[in-house]
């Protein structure tokens, strides 16, 4: 016991040292993301001194881009499954030891989604306010509390899982079957939770006609599985490119499947949506005039909605030619889709459903420079999260950090690339 | 893989190592400084909890005993803040009491009266000046609030061709404020009334966005009320004076109607368009409205929210 608990504790202390060496590129990538995390915790300081009163948002709109980026981020979460599904259901091996490249970006979305629901509380100080025992959580009956639940849950499955299976790697046994699949397969359904509960918090408020729609579900779950494995294939190439482990372009397009089947749905999945509301021509669709052409002379979001529009369409024919099948178009439609996803989620659907107020007055909403820097700030924590544990998980994958060299000389940052490994035999 | 050994020679070797930790060092002392800068700002933080605020338990929870503490603490700081000693009641819902608002829309000439009188009441924050009751001017003919005209200034009311709407907390019997919100910091008391525990509320806003009527209202920063302007008669679920970052809204003036009062609201009006009182005790004014008018309106009905608030015509 106290033999495993110090072999544990060599392996956090490894893991932690590689994560502050690595050559020039490594410190100045990190410098900056540190950097800009700084100046979103100074401005999130202010914000903490003088109320959210230094965001855009008011009593009219009473949500902005901290929960837009909340529900972006919550989708990204639940995609990394989708690398789990087509590996643990359908033995798909390219993408076997990829999975856990998934599996950390969801780990480090969700660090962002609670990030910014934190960010977005006026009492963070309450926060203890929520949790069961000591406090009072409103389960089953608020959606928030379920939100509690399952994205806490979701990051300790996934930190559980990855963590598991690193550490067998590292000390070069292979992981108990019990110790994670009966987890893998929970987090399969919890990740399509996720995503589903958070969409359920707009859709169950009858007072929102704009939310109060059964396809916001849907929607969210087919943007998250557009948005989120488009963001993994870039993180891929990215991988790839700056450690040599080896990802197979196989791999890769198996995941544009995935971004493509999505997107389709996406897009359909949004035409109905505008169908409904302007067709039927009832004053439900309010909100939809607003977000989509403007009403009474306010039109703020009217050229976000149809940016996003034009870039989901631009990446879907993308994805659906075969030029998608050469990387660099697959790239430029994963960008698209992104950024696409995010407006679209983001401003598209949490800003329109509080103009107009259920009294009927027309507030807009401009975020503030305050909060766009917290925002900024945390998704550049976010990405310092993703680069740190990429940078302990690669050399362990690889087997350049094991129980069998501890006590060697580590690894220092400037040492010269490893080898790629081979790639194997064709079949 | 295995790693290779440094082949440097020794002297080499230390000499780069040493540069590198202190290249290390500079690196997180300069890291630390950034990080103590980054936070200097809440050196002015001066209105979070205090030890005793931000263990304070739920109002469901408190003794008899620490409700008293939590009075005194509460009084202490009102005097401290304000300089002025207020009387702080933890009144209770009384038996056999349920209450109604009813408004005549036929008498309200939109001179928004109550909404000031309800400022002056509550305690509501000055700067930005919070409002609990919103008027809206409305064309003849229609109940869609759409049309409304929430800014309307003219300079004598009523103009001619509208009527006029106060829509404040509706006190539904089904409130979806209650249902979102994740802590339980608002509830529905027996006689109808929906009150907020002001410091349970952890600020995230989803009440705010569940209400059909726009009721809530939220303290984006810390209320600022004139010394000379604070209302010292407080209830704990009613108008003590209330810290950034949390929920209030309407609460049919507690602090005056669970001690026999009629909401400031009522008293104002100039032409008796506001009726409140117990809907359970047959004798009561509200009673006979309901019994002789003969259409009610309750404001989007379709939510299925049943307000306690009933708006009503008299021709």
């Amino acid at each position: 016991m106290i033999t495993a608990a110090r072999n544990y504790m060599i392996f956090i202390r490894r893991c932690t040292r590689i994560a502050f060496v690595g050559d020039w590129r490594y410190y100045a990538w990190m410098g900056l993301l540190t950097v800009i995390s700084l100046l979103g915790l100074n401005a999130y300081a202010k914000q903490l001194v003088h109320g959210l009163i230094v965001t855009g948002m008011s009593d009219e709109v009473s949500w902005g881009v901290y929960i837009a980026n909340f529900t972006f981020l919550v989708g990204v979460a639940a995609a990394a499954v989708m690398m789990v599904i087509p590996v643990y259901i359908y033995d798909n091996e390219e993408l076997h030891d990829l999975v856990i490249f998934g599996e950390l970006l969801a780990v480090a979305a969700i660090i962002m989604c609670l990030a910014f629901v934190t960010v977005d509380l006026g009492r963070p100080d309450r926060f203890w306010h929520l949790i069961p025992g000591i406090g009072q959580l409103n389960f089953p009956r608020s959606m928030l509390s379920w939100d509690v639940i399952v994205l806490n849950g979701y990051l300790l499955l996934n930190v559980h899982i990855c963590g598991y299976l690193l550490y067998c790697r590292y000390q070069n046994r292979k992981p108990g079957k019990w110790f994670y699949i009966p987890f893998v397969f929970t987090a399969i359904i919890w990740a399509v939770s996720i995503h589903t509960v958070t969409a359920f918090l707009y859709v169950g408020l009858g007072g929102r006609p704009f939310w109060n729609a059964s396809i916001v579900g849907p929607r969210f779950l087919a943007s998250a599985f557009t948005a989120g494995p488009a963001i993994i294939i870039l993180a891929l190439q990215i991988i790839r490119h700056f450690t040599n482990y080896r990802i197979t372009d196989k791999a890769l397009l198996t995941l544009r499947s995935i971004v493509q089947v999505s997107m389709i749905i996406n897009v359909f999945l949004l035409v109905c949506e505008v169908f409904k509301e302007f067709y039927s021509g009832t004053t439900h669709g309010v909100s939809a005039r607003y977000l989509f052409v403007g009403l009474h002379g306010y039109h703020a979001l009217v050229p976000w909605i149809w940016t996003a529009i034009t870039l989901n369409l631009v990446a879907m024919v993308i994805l659906v030619l075969p030029v998608s099948r050469s990387l660099r178009w697959l790239d430029v439609a994963c960008v698209l889709s992104i950024v696409g996803i995010w407006i679209e989620k983001g401003m598209g659907l949490v800003i329109p459903g509080f103009i107009p107020t259920p009294l009927g007055a027309i507030v807009e909403y401009v975020p503030s420079l305050n909060e766009t820097l917290v925002c900024l700030g945390i998704w550049a924590f976010g990405l310092l999260c993703y680069t740190i544990f990429l940078r302990m998980s690669v050399p362990i994958l690889q087997g350049r950090i094991a129980k069998s060299n501890e006590g060697q000389p580590e690894i220092q940052g400037d040492e010269p690339a490893a080898t790629p490994l081979p790639d194997p035999l064709p079949h | 893989m295995t790693p290779t050994q440094p082949t440097l020679d020794d002297k080499t070797s230390d000499a780069s190592m040493s540069r590198r930790n202190f290249l290390r060092g500079a690196a997180a002392f300069g890291g630390l400084t950034a990080l103590a800068a980054s936070l200097a700002p809440l050196r002015q933080l001066e209105d979070f909890s205090s030890s005793e605020q931000f263990l304070q338990k739920y109002y469901k929870e408190l003794t008899p005993d620490d409700m008293t503490k939590v009075i005194s603490r509460i009084e202490r700081e009102v005097q401290k803040e304000y300089g002025i000693r207020p009387h702080v009641r933890d009144l209770k819902p009384m038996d056999g009491v349920e209450f109604v608002y009813c408004l005549n829309l036929t008498r309200c000439i939109g001179c928004r009266k109550c909404v000031h009188a309800c400022v002056n009441e509550n305690n509501q924050s000055r700067n930005p000046e919070i409002q609990y009751i919103r008027v809206l001017k409305m064309p003849h003919g229609s109940m869609d609030v759409e049309k409304g005209d929430h800014t309307y200034e003219a300079k004598s009311v009523p103009e001619k061709g509208f009527f006029y709407m106060p829509v404040q907390c509706q006190q539904c019997q089904n409130p979806p404020c209650v249902k979102v919100c994740p802590v339980n910091a608002t509830w529905q008391e027996k006689d109808g009334i929906t009150v907020i525990d002001y410091d349970w509320c952890i600020g995230c806003r989803y009440c705010e966005a569940a209400c059909p009527y726009w009721a809530r209202r939220f303290n984006f920063t810390k209320p600022e009320i004139p010394k000379e302007r604070l209302n010292p008669n407080m209830a704990y679920l009613g108008n003590r004076p209330r810290k950034q970052g949390v929920m209030e809204k309407c609460h049919f003036c507690i602090q005056r109607t669970r001690a026999g009062k009629y909401p400031a609201c009522l008293e104002v009006c100039p032409v008796g368009a506001r009726k409140f009182g117990n809907i359970l005790d047959p004798e009561s004014e509200v009673s006979y409205i309901m019994r002789e008018k003969r259409v009610f309106i309750q404001l989007k009905e379709e939510m299925g929210t049943s307000p306690r608030f009933f708006y009503y015509f008299d021709k």
